[in-house]
């Protein structure tokens, strides 16, 4: 054992983790950990230029990755700052461990400058967090914190540290195992509940898969198309669930849910049996909730025990990991097919295709992503920010690979896309990265474009712009008889803005440059900006509208679909 | 007067005792309330104290349980890392009971018929002044409920009621460390102790 300071604990403890990464920005408190980064090159720190953006980017690391993603900030606002970017990996359950500094122990809970309670401030949007009293704890706290980030369900914890006790020396004991007598998250499936939901599954006429979020964190994309190959069941995935499994595969229907397809609505309003795997059957994914498919029998496997009836009544609950639950149901249930129920959900498609970008001159949104899908041939990394975009580059690009998509579904944090992306790209230095980025969603968070040319990253940003909050201004259109309030948004010229920042830039005024730009953008070395002047008042469709049920699913009136 | 009788008392309709064991740290009952307040999940009483176990709290939770399904009211408990047990024990024969402090307007005239009814509910009498008295009554909340109503014309000047306790009668514990083994329970049977399901000879009240 060796005696260090507070700061080189923290450090070296993070390092053990394997923590490679750091998205941070320094201040008052954090200047003695700052003092301390030197002696750990195998630590990369990244400046971010706002709080946020380095929540947003440790998330993005990680929903690239798998790998927990790590961001600091400094007392008071440093710490307020990161808010936004912790409850966005809180809701969407990816492992991020933010680190905070704040005022000396004796100043503590006196109002002191820059001091804000962050541990109560981040109570309810973290899975668990510390406040360090003593360097001694250091080690033992971020140890747990780590165990608990990654571990289970993943989801942010925070872990506070005064700036005295980054200073302060203990003896460095660096934990050998993690014990919590209150997290022991399981894993392992209930037999009597895998074998009814066999029994179950081979009863059903009409089973529906739908994939959540939780298949990609499971690791679980081959698990599930075997099961789903094996007992002939449709497979439709949440937003966040995009890539869980392959939409390219024979029995994927889609996504469903507010702006899912058409066809998956309905499979999951008529399936007899319903099937949740790694998913929180969420109000945006289900409709109105008692509008929901009131008969069917609802099988729900999820490692959260608390997801498990929270929503709906669930007729075989199964609290376990999918990678070890699906396996085990693959094992017991029968194989069969199903051609009325497949033959249905086809009809469906074929008379309610819901992906189908019609003809016309004017520059589609939906034109674009489905130019960028067959430019990158499906397969790079898409970052969306919030909104109508985000809602296009989930419809017209095809995912096949878990990870594909890194998009804020269930905060829904407008600003998220360029931040995430950069996360991503550190993550993986070699994948082919682009960010889908609303003209107004890109404006909240534009300013870590400077990040890209500090670190020399290839981010490609596609701007959609179109001079709108265009989601507020559909809703508005729509249910406030075209009322629009405050949903024309004015935007500094982007691509002067990206060269100011010495990001080279593409602005695409017709559709016909489309290919064009992309392929520029595809063949430049370094990060570029792309920005699409779409058509103006296109909204985004099919539409389940709030408070409406799956069943009530909207399609594009005649009279868009001719404009 | 309705005495309790070992059945404990009788429960409010829709209400749960939950008894939260939970790591005696720092921000633990901000962890608690705070989760029950975002929920939505209306508390009636929460009462905190050292458990048997060092380094463990026990929370004693009385629950609306129109506010919440109680199931999910447990899982949600269970999500805190610091909550290492959660039982709920509105199915069990348990004992359930607050701690009341009254204090009263009294007088020379009216003081005796206060202590007859001190008397009736078994209240202690614990100051006296000459114009006020404090009683302190221990039951379940019917009870204090009753001597609440009781004192009310005579004007209560304060009052501090601590919230439900609860504990499983029987060997059975809500604890986190293992049950009295076998072979120790008819060690004390033998010496003529307690002997599980059998019902004391008087009122624990």
């Amino acid at each position: 054992m060796a005696r260090k300071t507070g700061a080189q604990i923290t450090l070296e403890t993070l390092q053990r983790e394997g923590v490679d990464t750091i998205f941070g920005y320094p201040g008052g408190v954090v200047l003695p950990l700052y003092d301390t980064l030197p002696q750990f090159p195998g630590i990369k720190h990244i400046l971010v230029r706002h709080e946020q953006g380095a929540a947003h980017m440790a998330d993005g690391y990680a929903r690239a990755s798998g790998r927990m993603g790590v961001c600091l900030g400094t007392s008071g606002p440093g710490a307020t700052n990161l808010v936004t970017g912790i409850c966005t990996s809180w809701m969407d359950s990816t492992p991020v461990f933010a680190l905070t500094g704040n005022v000396a122990r004796t100043l503590l809970g006196r109002d002191g400058f820059q001091e804000a309670d962050i541990t109560g401030i981040t109570h309810s949007i973290t899975k668990h967090n510390y406040l360090v009293m003593n360097a001694s704890e250091i080690a033992l706290s971020i140890r747990e914190a780590a165990h608990i980030c990654r571990t289970g369900r993943p989801g942010p914890v925070l872990v506070d540290i005064p700036k005295d006790v980054f200073q302060e020396e203990a003896e460095f004991d660096y934990p050998g195992q993690v014990s919590l007598r209150g997290y022991k998250p399981t894993t392992e499936g209930h037999a009597g509940m895998i074998r009814r939901a066999a029994e179950l599954i081979d009863q059903a006429k009409r089973p529906i898969i739908i994939a959540g979020h939780g298949v990609i964190w499971g690791e679980a994309q081959q698990e599930l198309v075997a099961l789903a190959e094996k007992a002939q069941i449709p497979v439709i995935t949440t937003f966040l669930g995009i890539g869980g499994f392959p939409e390219s595969h024979v029995l994927s229907y889609g996504w469903l849910g507010m702006h899912g397809m058409f066809y998956a609505n309905m499979a999951a309003d008529q399936a007899d049996v319903v099937i949740g795997m790694g998913m929180r059957f969420d109000d945006r994914a289900m409709g109105r909730f008692q509008g929901f498919n009131p008969t069917a029998k609802i099988i729900h496997v999820d490692i959260d025990p608390a997801e498990i009836g929270k929503n709906f009544k669930t007729l075989v609950p199964i609290v376990g990991s999918v990678k070890n639950v699906i396996p085990r149901i693959t094992a017991e249930v029968k194989e069969q097919t199903r051609p009325d129920w497949i033959r249905w959900i086809e009809q469906q498609k074929d008379e309610h295709p819901s992906l189908e970008i019609r003809e016309t001159r004017r520059m589609l949104p939906q034109y674009v992503v489905r130019s960028l899908y067959e430019e990158t041939q499906g397969k790079a990394t898409i970052v969306t920010g919030v909104g109508q975009h985000q809602m296009w580059a989930g419809q017209h690009y095809f995912y096949n690979r878990p990870r594909q998509l890194i998009t804020s579904g269930g905060l829904g944090t407008m600003g998220f896309e360029l931040p995430a992306a950069i996360g991503a790209q550190v993550a993986l230095p070699d994948q082919e990265i682009w960010a889908i980025c609303g003209d107004g969603s890109f404006q909240m968070t534009l300013q870590e474009m400077a990040v890209l040319v500090d670190e020399q990253l290839p981010v490609k940003m596609a701007i959609f712009n179109n001079g709108y909050l265009g989601m507020i201004r559909q809703w508005q259109q729509l249910f406030y008889d075209k009322g629009y309030s405050s949903c024309g948004i004015s935007q500094p010229d982007f691509c002067k803005l990206a060269d100011a920042y010495g990001i080279r830039a593409i602005r695409v005024e017709h559709k016909s440059e489309v290919e064009g730009a992309i392929r520029e953008a595809r063949a430049h070395q370094g990060p570029i900006l792309v920005d699409f002047m779409i058509d103006q008042e296109e909204n985004v469709w099919p539409m389940v509208p709030a408070g409406a049920a799956l069943s009530e699913t909207l399609e594009a009136p005649a009279e868009e679909m001719a404009r | 007067m309705s005495t309790t009788t070992t059945n404990g008392n009788r429960p409010r309709p829709n209400h749960h005792t939950v008894v939260a064991i939970v790591e005696d740290k720092p921000g633990v009952l901000m962890r608690v309330s705070s989760l029950f307040r975002r929920r939505g999940f209306n508390i009636e009483s929460l009462t905190v104290g050292h458990s048997e176990e060092p380094g463990l709290s026990r929370m004693t939770i009385l629950i609306d349980g129109e506010s919440a399904p109680i199931e999910q009211v447990e899982k949600q408990l269970y999500k805190l890392i610091d909550v290492v047990k959660v039982s709920d024990l509105s199915n069990e024969e348990m004992v359930a009971r607050e701690i009341a402090l009254i204090k009263v307007r009294a007088n020379n005239v009216n003081r005796h018929e206060l202590l007859d009814i001190a008397t009736v509910f078994r209240a202690d009498v614990v100051d006296i002044a000459t114009n006020s008295i404090i009683l302190q009554v221990v039951g379940d909340e019917e009870k204090v409920d009753g001597l609440i109503k009781m004192l009310e014309p005579y004007g209560i000047r304060e009052l501090s009621r601590t919230g439900r306790i609860a504990m499983v009668r029987g060997t059975k514990t809500t604890t986190v460390h293992e049950a009295e083994p076998e072979k120790i329970a008819r060690i004390h049977e033998k010496a003529g102790r307690r002997v599980e399901g059998v019902e004391l000879p008087f009122s624990s009240d």
